[in-house]
């Protein structure tokens, strides 16, 4: 089963792709998820390995998962290697007119195909059922994902806009 | 799902029974049973098996049981572990299910876990599905064997004693005195972790253990059953012994997974085999009177 999300985030892709890459983040923004722990050495990146755990349902269900794709600022893909069967994506995309004078817009969409293979007729009745659910992670995931890059963003906005009034002040009172 | 003990004591040889005529007849009645109890073989677990049925306990736990379980990150993440609970249910246990689904789905099936349930119940046809899930008979050496191999044990200590306590006992903890668990626990140095449900005693009206009749039927020497349960359960009505199981009403089970006691940690080297059961117990029924206080109403949770 497949299910997807998107948003639009007032923030350029770089630090949306920090903060989706970061594994000690990843609880800040991620809904339903419980555990997501480095698994390896290396911490992010192609052939970085996490074990997680999302709360669906009766139980907390997960796999160790494994980053199969990473195209920088773009695409991050994970795969599973034991447990529930997954797939998941992010996908940073700006958006068109964003970046010229503007301020920076991204579009961010997060995928998540799941299920047990050979499960067969409950496997698939229980995907189903458990889809209103696993989407509502999704969506509240990018919400909150959206919230705290903004807020990032703002920050970094305000710190810019300070130091430029302080380059503009007049060094007269200085000398 | 089906009841289970750890009633950790041999069974009383037949040769032990009375030579009247009551005992010869009780005797040819349970010989076809007994001959049926499985020999432990750990490699009967099938994680293929398992991983494949998740999607089923998931749907049975989640919809009709509305299952919630907290602490699965108490046990720690490996080594041989000692799992200890309190046990509902009658002969359906929904807590068992929803251990198993837990356990599975938090460190994977490849994890090895054990169950050890009642000779009767890996005996009864129909049944012998739960050895795919990695139950087998409750006796000191398969628990042993299990434990030696690294695996995550579960023992339900009050056993088909505890299983079949009144409704109206659901809130206690009653382990009748068994210490075998702890004398384990001790003998390969591994760390209890007690697991503590609620909702179990309320998929049906749980009436009486009926341990008299158990008792004049001899069906505890011939078993080790040591109850006949009474019961009003779906579909029967009144329902004696449970044998065929019932439909639990849909109850909400809730389990709290509490941290790991090691032993000789707490208790010093030599630790009173007593002393411990009794801080376990309470340990467990603390905990059990929290999530009573939680309960607003039966069934409905």
């Amino acid at each position: 089963m497949r299910v997807e999300a998107q948003i639009e985030v007032s923030a350029p892709p770089e630090l949306i792709w920090e903060a989706i890459t970061d594994p000690s983040r990843m609880l800040d923004f991620m809904s339903g998820v419980t555990r997501w722990e480095v698994a390896g050495e290396k911490e992010r990146g192609l052939g970085a390995r996490y074990r997680m755990l999302m709360r669906v349902g009766s139980a907390e269900i997960g796999s160790l998962v494994e980053v199969v794709e990473c195209d920088a600022l773009r695409d991050l893909a994970w795969t599973s290697i034991t447990g529930i069967d997954q797939r998941g994506r992010w996908r940073l995309r700006p958006m068109r007119g964003s970046g010229r004078g503007r301020s920076p817009r991204t579009r961010v969409e997060f995928r998540l195909a799941y299920g047990v293979a050979g499960a067969g007729f409950f496997g698939w009745l229980s995907e189903r059922i458990a889809a209103p659910q696993v989407r509502g992670h999704l969506r509240r995931s990018l919400h909150q994902l959206k919230r705290e890059v903004e807020h990032e963003q703002l920050r970094i906005d305000a710190a810019t806009r300070r130091k430029a009034r302080g380059r503009s002040r007049p060094r007269s009172r200085a000398s | 799902m089906a009841q289970r003990t750890s009633t950790a004591r041999p069974a009383p040889a037949a040769a032990d029974d009375p030579s009247g005529m009551p005992g010869r007849f009780a005797r040819a009645l349970a010989a076809p049973i007994t001959s049926r109890i499985p020999r432990a073989d750990l490699d009967e677990r099938d994680p293929d098996f398992i991983r494949e049925n998740l999607p089923r306990l998931w749907l049975l736990t989640s919809l009709w049981f509305r299952g919630e379980i907290r602490g699965m990150g108490n046990v720690p993440e490996d080594g041989p572990v000692l799992l200890v609970g309190n046990h509902s249910g009658g002969n359906l246990t929904p807590d068992t299910a929803l251990l198993t689904l837990a356990f599975s789905g938090f460190f994977g099936v490849e994890r090895p876990f054990y169950q050890l349930a009642h000779n009767l119940v890996l005996s009864m046809p129909g049944l012998g599905f739960l050895r795919r899930f990695g139950t087998v008979a409750a006796s000191p050496e398969n628990a042993e064997q299990a434990l030696r191999s690294g695996a995550v044990v579960l023992v339900y200590p009050g056993g088909d004693w505890e299983v079949h306590r009144p409704s109206w006992q659901s809130g206690r903890v009653d382990f009748a005195g068994r210490k075998g668990f702890v004398r384990l626990a001790l003998a390969h140095d591994v760390p209890i972790v007690p697991v503590v449900s609620i909702g179990g005693q309320e998929t049906a009206l749980f009436v009486s253990r009926g341990e008299r009749l158990a008792k004049a039927l001899m069906l505890d020497r011939l078993f080790r059953l040591k109850v006949l349960p009474i019961s009003i359960a779906a579909p029967w009505g009144l329902n004696v012994g449970d044998f065929l199981g019932h439909i639990p009403l849909p109850a909400k089970i809730t389990t709290e997974v509490l941290p790991a006691i090691h032993l000789r940690e707490e208790f010093g080297d030599e630790p009173d085999v007593g002393e411990v059961y009794d801080h376990i117990v309470q340990v467990m029924q603390d905990t059990l009177d929290a999530l009573v206080a939680e309960r607003r109403l039966p069934i409905i949770g």
